[in-house]
């Protein structure tokens, strides 16, 4: 890693988000480098999602800068952003697919949307290949969301994301309710895309599996604002008590194991080169 | 800041065919007509050079790789960038199939004739459904007359308050409305033959016999049968209804009953009080315009309005009643799939059950002709 300034794709500054009386954020700060995998950790209700929503214009801060590209994102309305939202996808906690339209016009949708002068040809042969990229069988395109099952609604959602090929990735817990077989294959799967794709990618977690594998950074959200982040092992160095709690309990420490053989591994079959 | 992607073609080494050299920016942003363009080449293309592009997306490497595979040829000037994205997207070719996204559309005859096929089926089918509902519905009566505990008299009367109560004054302003509507415009024709106190007939007599109820239906099957279909068959998506069956709730006792207790229920008293409604409002307009001052009115309609034709009107409402709740939770209990499915059965459950509630009507016209309530 070269030691020079890493170039900033999103900086939020002193976040304030409320509903109603309950406060959500406040004084909240966080900066996601360009090309990173960032993952967002957070107890239940701390407003992980809240910070995603308010990121990408669903939810209105109170107060507060974001920037995302060095664009301000506070107070511009949707056809200011349009600009902005073409360079970024979502994938929503359940896959939010149109329940109305298959699979590959789900994928078609912010084609036609965005990009009006792609002919139907061409949007059903993106719509096809990006099915295959995100390690869908060919045959799930003619499918109605209803037909697929949880992992496929995700990964169909991810196709969705990735249709106009955008620069930054919002993903809301891709893994949750996936089994550990599936959960695995999608981290690799998005490890693979960020790569070719050149993806900065916002990722909200639980699973710590996800967190060792695939996160460059973490950034921790509790007590109303992003109390750390950095490399897990930098924010295993912090004395924070949710923290240590966090990646030290039972579950952190299986992760850690897994992590800790497969690297092992790894550093194993290549040592050859290395040495 | 991007060029616009662009093409050309250069002649290339004799009897190799073209060479097709892309320049600009190869992304959706900038991609513009390009493939509809490309569509017009007519080859031979020996290769395909892309070192002169900018810029390179997934959506530029899938139109470099369907020419090449279009033209069996190599894919020169790649940088590594390029040459990624082009392995992604091949990787992604492999079994995919774009013509078969989208369905084959049958010739216009076959279609119609398929479409009519089906909607008959269909009809068919949700008549034996709606047998087999009421059926349902009758044996839940029967478990619900033997264990009464199992009533859930909460769900009862709050149903009782949000098709009843709160019906009250949107029925109200429309059965007054009404009222004065037949009055007046039966006191236009009835004022030709000399005949204007026979207004009071008309309005007395039509509001209790018909029109009350059946206006009253139709507003509590848009009301209330529209919001019975939508609420069950969201609670059907959700799969709430689903976790009620495991926890050992039946559906038919907890949501269904209610329901339908409460159209038959109210029915009958919202149809009544719309009949009363009516005669005001017609009493109103006489008063205003005909001079019939309203205790002549009153006294008038005592004398032409037979009580059966109040019996006529309260025996109508609960079966109405009964066909509006059914439907409503009927349609409800059909929506599998995705939200657009609440909306067609929302839709179906408030047509069908006008649609029923008017066959009826006639039906019971005939029928009380017949008994001699005339």
């Amino acid at each position: 890693m070269s030691a020079a300034e890493p170039e900033i794709a999103i900086r939020v500054r002193g976040l304030r988000t409320s509903f109603g009386e309950h406060v959500v954020h406040e004084n909240l700060d966080l900066d996601m480098h360009k090309g990173e995998i960032l993952g967002v950790v957070g107890g239940s209700g701390t407003g992980k999602s809240v910070l995603m929503r308010a990121i990408i214009g669903l939810q209105a801060a109170d107060t507060g800068e974001i920037s995302v590209f060095g664009e301000s994102m506070i107070d511009r309305d949707d056809t200011e952003t349009v600009e902005l939202r073409k360079r970024w996808g979502v994938l929503f906690q359940g896959g939010a697919l149109f329940s109305t339209l298959t699979v590959a016009e789900n994928i078609g949708v912010p084609i036609r949307e965005f990009y009006p002068q792609i002919g139907v040809e061409l949007r059903d042969e993106i719509a096809a290949y990006k099915i295959r990229m995100t390690g869908l069988p060919a045959t799930a395109g003619p499918k109605f969301p209803a037909e697929l099952s949880g992992g496929m609604k995700k990964r169909a959602g991810l196709a969705r994301a990735l249709a106009i090929d955008p620069d930054l990735l919002f993903l809301d817990e891709p893994t949750a309710g996936l089994d550990p077989i599936g959960a695995a294959a999608f981290d690799e799967q998005t490890r693979q895309l960020q790569q070719t794709l050149g993806l900065t990618i916002f990722l909200i977690t639980h699973d710590l599996d996800t967190l060792y594998t695939i996160c460059d950074r973490v950034a921790v959200i509790a007590d109303k604002r992003v109390i750390a982040v950095g490399t897990i092992d930098e924010l295993l160095a912090t004395e924070h008590p949710w923290i240590q709690e966090y990646f030290n309990g039972p579950r952190g420490r299986a992760a850690l194991s897994s992590k800790g053989a497969s690297a092992h591994k790894e550093r194993k079959s290549t040592g050859k080169d290395e040495g | 800041m991007n060029q616009p992607a662009q093409f050309s073609i250069e002649p290339g080494q004799e009897g190799q065919g073209d060479r097709l050299c892309f320049t600009g920016s190869l992304s959706i942003s900038s991609l513009g007509d390009l493939s509809n363009e490309l569509e017009q080449l007519s080859g031979p293309i020996g290769t395909i050079d892309i070192g002169q592009i900018e810029h390179i997306d997934t959506i530029g490497a899938w139109i470099v790789h369907s020419q090449s595979v279009k033209w069996q040829c190599p894919v020169n000037g790649a940088d590594a960038d390029a040459q990624r994205l082009i392995d992604a997207v091949q990787v992604g070719d492999e079994g995919a199939d774009s013509a078969g996204l989208r369905a084959r559309q049958l010739p216009p005859l076959q279609r119609i004739l398929g479409e009519i096929g089906e909607s008959v089926s269909l009809a068919g089918h949700t008549l034996l459904g709606l047998i087999g509902f009421l059926g349902a519905t009758l044996l839940t009566m029967g478990t619900l007359i033997r264990h009464p505990s199992h009533m859930r008299w909460n769900a009862v009367i709050q149903r009782f308050e949000v098709v009843g109560v709160k019906a009250l004054g949107i029925i109200g302003l429309m059965s007054f409305l009404i009222g004065i509507v037949i009055a007046q415009q039966g006191a236009v024709q009835l004022r030709q033959f000399g005949m204007e106190v026979l207004t009071v007939n008309l309005v007395g007599r039509l509001t209790f016999r018909e029109l009350g109820v059946l206006m009253t239906a139709i507003m509590v099957a848009g009301r209330s049968g529209s919001a019975f279909a939508a609420q069950i068959g969201t609670m059907k998506l959700t799969e709430e209804i689903d976790a009620m069956r495991t926890i050992g709730v039946s559906p038919m006792e907890a949501l269904i009953m209610p329901r339908i207790m409460a159209s038959v229920v109210m029915m009958p008293l919202l149809g009544f009080y719309s009949s009363i409604i009516a005669i005001i409002g017609g009493g109103f307009l006489c008063a205003v315009s005909l001079d019939i001052p309203p205790v002549t009115f009153i006294q008038r309609l005592r004398e032409v309005v037979p009580l059966h034709d109040i019996w006529i009107g309260l025996i109508k409402a609960p079966v109405f009643g009964l066909i509006i709740g059914m439907t409503g939770c009927f349609q409800g209990l059909q929506v599998k799939a995705n939200a657009e499915e609440v909306g067609l059965r929302t839709t179906a459950a408030v047509v069908q059950a006008i649609f029923m509630v008017i066959v009826l009507d006639a039906v019971f016209a005939v029928l009380f002709t017949w008994v001699g309530w005339t």
